[in-house]
């Protein structure tokens, strides 16, 4: 591999929904800041968004304010939010929302030109070229760099502060150095931990992409920062086999979740994400599955308009009506609960951050889906994420100088990505390593195929069964940069199982059905668990740190590091 | 499910390599979707694809029958288009200045 040395003030690593707009940020506010986005594939497409999005769920409708936002979104979670995160996210929402309309994004006017809203929180658009928007919005920027199809995989830091990272080209071999003044994490969350509802050729249909591997939790992980909350596992509740969405369905067209038997049965066991999962894993373990959302009946013209609909985000699904020759209105539409992810935009996992949205290592900044406590989020929280993490990183750079990365270091990490590269029989190759990962995950740490559930016990074994996998990974080589990349993804994924594993432990209650069912401990435990269960890696051990709750009124720092 | 690329009518344009967010297609003259199996299905090939020589899928285990979809672009019209087995084809219009329905 050649070796490139590069140096910006402001280094945004994941070129989605937040990186790109913490760009934008910077360059409106301070346009001779020089910004460098490292994005693993094409901003033009990367990311949670790259098929589209099918409507804005994180917006303030007329008659409400921040504040019920932030309620609601409270009330989701059992309490475990942070509300100085979401309220200064949800005093964003809408001022992203009018620059995505100025960038280009079609939203939804009624003939006095307000915003058509679906539900009480979400706007009607076509999301189809979000992605495309915002890419031509950050190619117009004087002193931003896009470095497209560069994987980044760790951290420069010396005494809790960031120097810059390391990662290498997917396609070429060059390895990059790149030293930073301050650095945004965006990087989405973890998929593919699990194993997933399609095992075979279409293994990775799955909600969330495939390629979002948990990259920026493991860097942090590795370089010591504080995590929070993964044992608040996101699953989601979408259509059978493609996977697609089902609140187009649900609040579009009415569509209830109803049995076997015809019931309708979400009433029974609560509203909330969580809830609606779980009420869908008993109505089939009881005996009265599949779960359908309730179609059938709809107009044809309801039709036409949802084939279109998913279409612009899901277009497997208007492959599924048309191929099967029965549309919704023919037939309902069967539902089923994903493998579980690690996503910070949905629940509230990942970087554990002040208000300004510094992690506990300084000069390093969290936004979107890495970022926890401030579940929620969806596309317009991750923009408005961005946009903070950028005005506190250009801030942070006013008053810190460039740290060099250092030649010692760097030639540790190149090192490390050569022995892959030069590496000769290995016993295993990577694919059979994650099918390995992915099932005792699913067997031992609450997937799909237990129901979501697990105990102690079962944890344990998960444990050391991820650590002997890990081990494994030092044997495997890569025969190009393709496949060094699959390796990397691989050792990132065991990285956020192993602390996903030591969070599900630590909260010896069960407060979200389904996201986190401990059968040792079925209730809820407000006495000892009304908290964040917090975690830091030290000399190797997964360190254990409970943290009380923060209140919408308060500016949080990070003031007892730990 | 997956893409296949159809070799007779790609140009080598390369458009479908660069936007891939799992980098799962490379270019020789033409390009070659290397990695069927990792494909998440968002389907940004097939509309950077002007030569209508990428076609999505659905896989057999997901309830697939084989039908191949591909997009026509004209100005803000996408059209996608699915050649179903039975030498049918069906089109869908979207206007990408109009919002979702729902």
């Amino acid at each position: 591999m050649e070796l490139q040395k590069l140096h910006t003030d402001v280094l945004i690593i994941g070129g989605g929904t937040a990186g790109c707009y913490a760009a934008i940020t910077i360059a409106e506010n301070s346009p001779d800041t020089n910004v460098i986005i490292c994005e693993k594939a094409n901003i033009r497409r990367s990311g949670c968004l790259a098929a589209g999005v099918n409507a804005l769920n994180a917006y303030i409708t007329e008659g409400h304010t921040p504040q019920d936002y932030v309620d609601y979104a409270r009330q989701d979670a059992e309490g475990i939010v942070r509300g100085d995160l979401l309220l200064t996210m949800s005093e964003q929402l809408n001022e992203v929302t009018a620059h995505l309309e100025r960038l280009g994004l079609v939203i939804l006017k009624d003939e006095n030109g307000n915003y058509v809203t679906r539900g009480k929180r979400n706007l009607k658009i076509n999301g189809e070229n979000i992605k495309p928007l915002l890419a031509d919005a950050v190619y117009r920027l004087k002193n931003v760099t896009v470095l497209n199809h560069i994987n980044m995989t760790d951290f420069s830091v010396t005494d809790d502060r960031i120097n810059g990272a390391f990662g290498f080209n997917t396609q070429k071999e060059i390895f990059y150095s790149i030293s930073a003044k301050a650095v945004i994490i965006c990087t989405g969350g973890a998929a593919g931990l699990y194993q997933p509802n399609n095992t075979g050729f279409s293994r990775h249909k799955m909600w969330y992409p495939p390629f979002n591997t948990g990259a920026g939790y493991a860097m942090g992980i590795r370089a010591g920062a504080e995590m929070t909350t993964f044992e608040m596992r996101f699953i989601a509740l979408r259509c059978k086999d493609t996977i697609a969405p089902t609140g187009t369905l649900a609040q579009g067209v009415s569509a209830k979740q109803v049995n076997a038997l015809g019931e309708v049965y979400e009433n029974k066991y609560g509203l909330t994400t969580s809830q609606r999962v779980h009420g869908t894993v008993m109505e089939n373990l009881n005996g009265r599955g599949p779960c359908y959302l309730k179609t059938e009946g709809i107009t044809s013209e309801q039709d036409d308009a949802l084939l279109k609909a998913y279409l612009n985000m899901a277009p497997s699904q208007t492959i599924k009506w048309l191929e099967s020759g029965k549309m919704p209105s023919q037939q309902n539409v069967e539902i089923e609960g994903t493998e579980p992810y690690i996503v910070g935009g949905h629940t509230a996992s990942g970087y554990w951050v002040d208000t300004d949205r510094e992690t506990t290592i300084h000069g390093l900044f969290a936004a979107g889906d890495v970022a926890g406590g401030c579940p929620q989020k969806y596309v317009t929280g991750a923009l408005a994420e961005g946009k903070i993490a950028a005005g506190s990183a250009l801030k942070y750079i006013c008053s810190h100088d460039l740290h060099e990365v250092v030649d010692e270091e760097i030639s540790r990490h190149f090192s490390k990505a050569e022995k892959f590269l030069n590496g000769e029989n290995a016993r295993f190759d990577c694919e059979q390593l994650e099918e390995a990962m992915q099932t005792v995950m699913d067997r031992y740490a609450g997937g799909i195929r237990t129901n979501y559930r697990y105990n102690e016990k079962q944890l344990a074994a998960a444990n050391e069964r991820i650590s002997q996998i890990e081990a494994l990974t030092e044997t495997l080589c890569a025969h190009d940069m393709h496949e060094l990349m699959s390796i990397y993804e691989l050792r990132e994924r065991l990285t956020v199982c192993k602390s996903l594993i030591a969070h599900l432990e630590a909260r010896k209650e069960t407060r979200w059905h389904s996201f986190a069912e401990n059968l040792d401990y079925p209730e809820r435990d407000d006495e000892n668990y009304l908290c964040y269960i917090n975690s830091k890696l030290e000399n190797g051990r997964i360190k254990i740190i409970k943290r009380r709750t923060v209140k919408e009124d308060e500016h949080y720092e990070h003031n007892d590091r730990q | 499910m997956s893409i296949m690329i159809d070799s007779e009518k790609c140009i080598g344009c390369g458009r479908c390599a660069e936007v891939c967010p799992g980098n799962l297609i490379v270019m020789d003259s033409k390009a070659y979707m290397k990695y069927p199996k990792d494909c998440w299905g968002c389907t940004s090939c097939i509309k950077e694809c002007s030569a209508g020589a990428v076609k999505f899928f659905l896989g057999a285990d997901m309830g697939g029958r084989g039908s191949l979809v591909y997009t026509r672009q004209q100005g803000d019209i996408l059209t996608w288009v699915m050649e179903c087995p039975d030498g049918s084809v069906k089109e869908i219009r979207i206007n990408r200045k109009e919002s979702n329905r729902y």
